[in-house]
């Protein structure tokens, strides 16, 4: 069955209680509460995770794949639930991919504050019985990767072969190698940063805005008041889906193409099909995503600064980083440029890490860390293999 | 030996080089091009290797073969590397390509606690005979006068009295000939001159 994607079974997992969940969890800060960087105690609280392949007898073969803003731990399979939509990085993982299940252990959580499973701000406050909302503490990405720490531990598993993810996934990377360095073998951050930009705040403040603007959102508490701020959510991911897409990706795919009509309305319909396209995206994301979960996982990268615990110093934070690096970007991807993942690469150098960079000729936008890129999948591919035979893994 | 590397060949002037580096050294090669020496050192000398490619399909070759190569531009991008952060630094065939060959110098000699630099001897006698006759610029095989990437041309001669000027030790010198492989023209400076097609040196900073 080595071969074989192990798709947890659901229905025959043993959840304490007896209920029934459509994900699946872990309760982990049930000894101690997790500290976050906020200053509040927090737990036991659950995060929810997939896995596929096999975890090998030394426990050494784990990759730790870290999703993005709007993504969760289904990397290979639908979420339960949601339409038919395939897992969101099925193009990387699989048999005979770049992250081979069957050579690797792949692990995928889903973020602290997130909506798929794992605690956050629509989970039941225990103290009050209802809704977090608002009352759920702000949360960042090292608080993320500290809670990924803690489910690696009830796992069993020392140390990651790899940690890798695309945007805030690989933010997460970043963090993983600066705060666990012992714990982490490989290092691959994809279209990333070291930091997050003004622009990127802003662009993210206009999200948060447009959601707290929707009379549906009621001062976060929209669970206990039976709406959900639809609206809203749609605006932020309208606004959001434009930064991830580039200028001629665009226009390829649009031009001033109208949408079923061949004149204009002279309204404000969507004339454009570029305009029907974000309607699209923006409603059927409101259909799987949490809005009080948008506005803690942006606020968690907005609060995002690698440098900022160590004097303001990129390579005094990259430091005691002991992995093998693999940083990736694209050119056409104008919110997470090259020119701060060089930052990276450069910050590396001056503490003469064992780093790798490769730019990738791509006019997709930032999404192309999703996207077909057989460049990406190529080198990463040789990247790992190589961090394979260093780890002392037999060649396949 | 690894079976990947069994029987591996390098091409002559890159295996003069392999052949003074040490096993188990931390490397930092730099115009590494596809990856073809750091590689063989990487898995037949058992080498901590680094490479930097100015092309991106350059470095994207060597990535993919497992090899730590980073893009970048020998010109700009060394400041970054700490004082001895590499036992041997590497500079094959690309002094004439850079646009500041001294400053360069410079740097590799602090980054790395020894240099080895090989580049094409534009003093040989084949290539004045070249120029006398033909009265044309040597520009190399694959190349022409307006797209040639080598844009600072030197000599042995050149080459040492740059190395007098700033006060590199010169450790070792060799000649090669146009296939790269070792020519014993003595210490005499003007016959290596004449003689050599390609030459090889090793520096290191004055104690």
């Amino acid at each position: 069955m080595a071969s074989e994607i192990s798709r947890p079974g659901r229905a025959d997992e043993p959840e304490k209680g007896g209920e029934q969940k459509p994900f699946r969890t872990l309760k982990l800060g049930t000894r101690e509460p997790l500290r976050l960087d906020c200053g509040v105690p927090f737990g036991p609280f659950e995060v929810a995770y997939e896995t596929y392949g096999e975890l090998n007898e030394a426990k050494s073969n784990a990759i730790l794949v870290c999703h993005a803003l709007s993504g969760d731990q289904y990397v290979l399979q639908p979420p339960p639930e949601v339409s038919s939509r395939p897992g969101w990085w099925e193009i990387m993982v699989g048999p005979g991919k770049p992250l081979d299940t069957t050579r690797y252990f792949i692990l995928c959580a889903n973020v602290l504050g997130g909506c798929m499973g794992s605690e956050g701000p629509a989970s039941i406050n225990p103290a009050t019985g209802k809704p977090y909302g608002l009352s759920f503490p702000v949360i960042t990405v090292r608080d993320m990767v500290r809670s990924q720490a803690l489910l690696l531990d009830a796992l069993g598993i020392e140390e990651l072969f790899c940690v890798t993810g695309g945007s805030m996934g690989g933010m997460q990377a970043l963090e993983w190698a600066v705060c666990y360095p012992e714990r982490v073998f490989a290092a691959v951050p994809i279209a990333s940063a070291a930091r997050h930009s003004a622009q990127n705040i802003a662009f993210h403040e206009v999200g948060r805005q447009a959601i707290m603007a929707d009379p549906d959102w009621h001062g976060g508490d929209y669970l206990i008041h039976g709406t959900r701020p639809v609206r809203g959510l749609a605006v932020a991911r309208m606004a959001a889906h434009i930064t991830y897409l580039s200028e001629p990706s665009l226009h390829r795919k649009f031009g001033r193409q109208l949408q079923d009509r061949t004149t204009y309305s002279f309204a404000f319909d969507a004339d454009f099909q570029v305009e029907s396209y974000l309607r699209h995206q923006g409603i059927t994301f409101t259909d799987r995503f949490d809005a009080n979960s948008y506005l803690y996982i942006t606020r968690a990268m907005d609060y995002f600064d690698l440098a900022a615990e160590h004097g303001d110093s990129l390579v005094e934070a990259l430091r005691r980083t002991r992995a093998r690096w693999c940083v990736f970007s694209f050119t056409g991807d104008w919110l997470y440029p090259t020119s701060g993942n060089r930052e990276i690469v450069r910050a590396l150098n001056a503490v003469a890490a064992n780093v790798s960079f490769a730019e990738i000729e791509s006019d997709k936008g930032h999404d192309a860390f999703l996207l077909d890129e057989p460049e990406l999948h190529k080198i990463l591919t040789g990247f790992l293999n190589g961090a394979a035979r260093h780890r002392g893994f037999r060649s396949p | 030996m690894s079976a990947a590397g069994a029987g591996r060949r390098l091409r002559p002037d890159l295996s003069v080089i392999a052949a003074m580096i040490p096993s188990g050294t931390r490397v930092l090669d730099l115009g590494c091009g596809e990856g073809e020496l750091l590689d063989f050192l990487v898995h037949e000398k058992s080498v901590d290797g680094r490479g930097i490619e100015l092309s991106q399909e350059g470095v994207n070759a060597c990535v993919s073969r497992g090899l730590p190569v980073i893009q970048g531009d020998v010109d700009t991008d060394l400041e970054a590397y700490p004082d001895e952060a590499f036992d041997v630094v590497i500079l094959s065939q690309t002094l004439p390509a850079v646009r500041h060959p001294r400053e360069v110098l410079r740097e590799l000699l602090r980054i790395g606690k020894r240099t080895i630099v090989s580049f094409p001897n534009v003093g040989a006698l084949k290539r004045r005979l070249h120029f006398l006759l033909e009265g044309r610029i040597p520009a190399g095989p694959a190349f022409a006068w307006f797209d040639t990437p080598y844009i600072r041309p030197c000599t042995i001669r050149d080459f040492i009295r740059l190395c007098e000027d700033e006060g590199f030790v010169i450790e070792r010198r060799l000649t090669l000939d146009r296939q790269g492989r070792v020519v014993p023209l003595g210490r005499h400076r003007r016959l290596a001159n004449l003689f050599g097609e390609n030459a090889v040196f090793v520096l290191t900073r004055a104690r």
